[in-house]
């Protein structure tokens, strides 16, 4: 399918919903109305807890707070609707930007779990305080205005909150397909890689979380000005979790689930309402929760992923749009060659009684390609984390281009100019190649949220796919620029991860044992690849056991034993020196 | 507020957080050994207390109903399973634990149902009612995901919660019920007037605890249970089966909770869907304890219980607001005192 095409079969979408009122009963119209409003909330659930990896129960608590805001300035107060929005909005954010900056910094359940408790607590003060008129709710709320125009039926407020629900998906995919949203797309799976992009995922986080609470304000918004009356009951925890099974339904990782699982789950809810009392007269209402419930379990344990994505395979695939050339991005101003760049002086570091690396020194020259070899528990890996500062060192000091870099965090350091890749290949496997490489650009570009949302980073995020394409091109992965990163083989995505790397523009290529695990034609391939960026001037540490790949690619090494350096020369000297031989071979006959 | 109604609400507080604190114990128990959140404790509180309450009428239980299902879901299962591998020689041993064991005491209730029993029997018949049906479910919710991320664990776990209140219920009914006192002694201790049955909830819970405390010491079980918290490949490799030792991490903890359900349906009337908050208020505890010391867990419990009896001093509509609200300090606080915590979660 073609661009033009989807844009068409987009357009007849929309067509269809505007006719739908002439069409519909009445009945099916509020239906709509209840789909809309739930699907605005559960987009922001999915952007939250599917794409960003935050799981939160407490999604209806933020609807109500939006619908309590709007309730209290215009029934109470007697404002303008808008202005309800407003205050919905600005209180919406205002909470979940305290909430997120105490439970972000946390592991995931305890924010999980906070969501329930606060849920909870905000259930409570809506039942109890008087100026919310308690357990009886707010009612005689305003309808919604524009102009002239009330929005007081079913069928005129149906074309606000699906124009609202259209544009929040709009927006969504326009954030998703930004630099911003590529950062979200990579939280999930830890924080490591998103860290070593030079990505703070503390603030990526918080934005999610205050955005998807900005979507449950407007849904609440809406929901006031539809039924005209709020209580606490529709912001309860069950409702929360009510949330979850329709974006579970729909499909946690794609923002068409949110529409598809809120569809399914009302008209569900809608048909078991019918049936459910013929089954069970009297205790129906309470049979629908064990009924949903039970669906959600069997969902959890057997489809995750949800409809959506079973769909697409379905669905003809939309072409990609290839990146064509453009004015190039900015680079790093490279040091000279033969300059210092990296200075290691008396590294210490202790894991309890251990001493995993032993006041080390070293120096990696501007253009040269360092070795940093050594037994298995030779410290190299520590080595490493304490030079990317995965870890800090206790003693000791790292100089990065002049600059002191011992105790900066990791996102710091990738953000002066040291790209690394992972031992364990760390990538997002639901991500194309292209969006992977993307990231590496991150600290490149500038572009933040609001501009991503709206689409006033395209000149921007043109050049930067231009680049990435160009990186892919580097590594020969370009041809595949649109396939998932988790369907390559491991060769590739190691190829692949260095793409992303060389994409950060870096002034030293760091390498964890990049040829552990690949085939003899793979590492040639690497190896070829390597002599090729530093003919490019690109300096490279290469921490590595595998002595042959090493030596055959290296100007010096530096050899590690026991924590503590042994010696340091050419391929030639160290492979002479006793010392490493001892240790290598255990002894020398 | 004078120090007269400070020491009254003191020791209402201490005996609510020592309820919370045994379920709080069972949860920080059940997280550590299969990673689950096991919200319903709470549930399995509260279906002790309306099945005491039951059994004091002389009524059959609606938890009779609740386990035969269970029981018989999960032999289905069960059995399904050994088919599939072929392992039918082990039948006798799946029907033993399965059907017959969770049954037995749903079958002596319902052979005894309009004798009033006398009240220590009750109420080993109400523990032993209720003890199956964690670990039934743990069976036929959270064995087939095992693997699965905390976070899965933890949405299965509140959607139970949501199933187990529902099913509450059907077999409950909506009324709320409140059991026989267990003492009604009032003891004059130095001048302030205690009542026995707070004494003996709080040392209930001392002696609950001690016992667990000593199970992990010095029972190889409890060695067990230990090892499988800390590294589960490992306990693994020297021959403990995460399944087995999953259904009596799931035992003991029905066992703290079906022990508060039994202490707390005397002092407060108990609903069929009474347990959520009373788990959640046990889970505030074990937050304070990271969901990992059980002796932080403990303080956080009976913290809980007090601030809970004082805001309902001040404010009773506004309690449950106070003590949930507390989460956000505590959160705070153990954020700035952890650190960011790194959790390299597959992706799903």
């Amino acid at each position: 399918m073609s661009p033009l095409q989807l844009r068409l079969a987009g357009l007849g979408v929309v067509v269809l919903l505007a006719l739908a009122p002439a069409l519909l009963s009445a009945f099916s119209i509020t239906l709509m109305n209840f789909i809309g409003i739930y699907a605005i909330a559960v987009l922001g659930l999915v952007l939250l807890t599917g794409i960003g990896g935050m799981l939160s129960f407490g999604q209806a608590a933020f609807v109500g707070l939006g619908a309590y805001a709007t309730a209290w300035l215009t029934a109470k107060q007697g404002y303008s609707p808008w202005l309800g929005l407003m205050l919905a909005l600005v209180l919406a954010a205002a909470v979940a930007a305290i909430l997120g900056a105490v439970t972000l910094r946390l592991g995931g359940h305890f924010l999980s779990l906070s969501t329930v408790a606060w849920g909870i607590a905000i259930y409570y003060l809506f039942g109890n305080l008087p100026m919310l008129g308690q357990y009886n709710g707010i009612s005689e709320i305003p309808a919604i205005s524009i102009g002239a125009l009330s929005l007081a039926d079913s069928k005129s407020i149906y074309y606000l909150i699906w124009a609202l629900l259209i544009a929040a998906l709009v927006l969504a995919a326009n954030l998703l397909s930004s630099r911003e949203g590529r950062a979200i797309r990579a939280l999930r799976g830890g924080r490591v890689l998103v860290e070593s992009l030079g990505i703070n995922p503390f603030r990526v986080r918080l934005v999610t979380f205050v955005l998807s609470a900005l979507l449950s304000a407007i849904s609440g918004w809406l929901y006031a000005h539809m039924s005209r009356f709020v209580s606490p009951a529709p912001f309860d925890v069950t409702v929360g979790v009510l949330y979850l099974l329709m974006a579970m339904i729909g499909g946690m990782g794609h923002l068409a689930g949110a529409v598809v699982g809120a569809a399914i789950v009302t008209i569900l809810k809608n048909s078991i309402q019918d049936w459910l009392p013929r089954l069970a007269p009297g205790a129906s209402g309470q049979l629908e929760i064990v009924v949903f419930s039970v669906l959600f379990i069997l969902l959890l344990q057997r489809a995750r992923a949800g409809l959506v994505p079973f769909a697409l395979r379905f669905l003809p695939r939309v072409q990609p749009r290839v990146p064509i050339a453009e004015p190039a991005l900015d680079r790093r101003l490279r040091p000279a060659r033969g300059t210092p760049l990296l200075n290691v002086d008396g590294v210490l570091r202790r894991f309890g009684g251990l001493v995993a690396v032993n006041s080390v020194s070293f120096e990696v020259k501007a253009g040269e390609i360092l070795g940093l070899i050594g037994p298995n528990g030779a410290g190299k890996t520590t080595m490493f984390n304490l030079i990317t500062g995965a870890l800090a060192p206790d003693q000791g000091r790292v100089h990065f281009l002049g600059q002191d870099i011992t105790h900066q965090p990791q996102r710091q350091i990738a953000r002066a100019g040291i790209a690394r890749t992972f031992q364990h290949v760390k990538l997002r496997s639901s991500m194309t190649l292209l969006d992977t490489v993307l990231l590496g650009i991150y600290g490149r570009t500038s572009s933040r949220f609001f501009a991503g949302t709206f689409g006033l980073d395209r000149s921007e995020e043109n050049r930067a796919r231009a680049e990435a394409m160009h990186q892919l091109q580097r590594v020969g992965l370009d041809d595949r620029a649109f396939e998932l990163a988790g369907n390559l083989p491991l060769g590739s995505q190691r190829l692949l991860e260095i793409a992303r790397a060389l994409a950060s523009d870096p002034a030293l290529l760091v390498l964890d044992e990049p040829a552990a695990g690949l085939r003899a034609g793979e590492k040639a391939e690497l190896a070829k690849l390597l002599t090729l960026l530093k003919a490019e001037g690109l300096t490279i540490l290469l921490v590595e056991h595998d002595m042959d790949f090493v030596m055959g690619l290296v100007d010096r090494t530096v050899v590690m034993d026991f924590g503590a350096k042994l010696c340091e020369g050419t391929p030639a000297e160290v492979r002479r020196d006793p010392r490493v031989q001892e240790a290598y071979l255990g002894g020398v006959a | 507020m004078d120090a007269e109604i400070a020491t009254i609400l003191a020791m209402d507080g201490i005996a609510s957080g020592a309820i919370y604190l045994l379920i709080g114990l069972g949860l920080v128990l059940i997280f550590a050994v299969t990673r689950v959140i096991f919200v319903p404790f709470g549930d399995i509180a509260a279906f002790t207390g309306l099945s005491l309450a039951a059994l004091e009428n002389g009524h059959r239980p609606g938890t009779v109903g609740l386990v035969a299902v269970l029981a018989v879901l999960a032999t289905l299962k069960e059995t399904a399973l050994l088919v599939r591998t072929r392992e039918l020689h082990r039948l006798p041993h799946t029907l033993l634990f399965y059907l017959v064991l969770p049954l037995a005491p749903a079958a002596a209730i319902w052979f005894t149902t309009g004798s009033v029993l006398p009240m220590p029997l009750r109420i080993v018949l109400a523990l032993a009612l209720v003890l199956p049906i964690a670990p039934l479910l743990d069976c036929l919710v959270f064995r087939p995901i095992a693997d699965a991320s905390v976070l899965l664990l933890l949405t299965v776990a509140v959607a139970l919660h949501f199933a187990l209140d529902g099913l509450g219920l059907l077999f409950f009914g909506p009324e709320g019920v409140r059991t026989q006192p267990l003492t009604e002694t009032v003891l004059d201790i130095g001048g302030f007037i205690v009542n026995a049955q707070t004494l003996l909830i709080v040392a209930a819970s001392i002696v609950f605890s001690g016992l667990l405390y000593l199970f992990f010491e010095f029972t190889l079980l409890g060695k067990a249970l230990r090892a499988t918290a800390i590294n589960r490949t490992g306990a693994r490799l020297v021959g403990i089966r995460p399944t087995s030792t999953a259904s009596k991490a799931y035992l003991l903890g029905s066992l703290l909770a079906g022990i508060s359900g039994v202490l707390i349906a005397p002092a407060t009337t108990m609903f069929y869907d009474s347990g959520f908050l009373i788990g959640l208020k046990a889970f505030v505890g074990a937050i304070f304890g990271a969901m990992a010391s059980y002796p932080v867990t403990a303080l956080g419990a009976i913290l809980v219980g007090l601030l809970e009896s004082f805001a309902s001093f001040w404010s009773s509509a506004y309690k449950e607001v106070v003590v949930f609200g507390l989460l956000i300090p505590i959160l705070l606080w153990r954020s700035l005192s952890l650190g960011e915590v790194e959790e390299e979660e597959a992706e799903e």
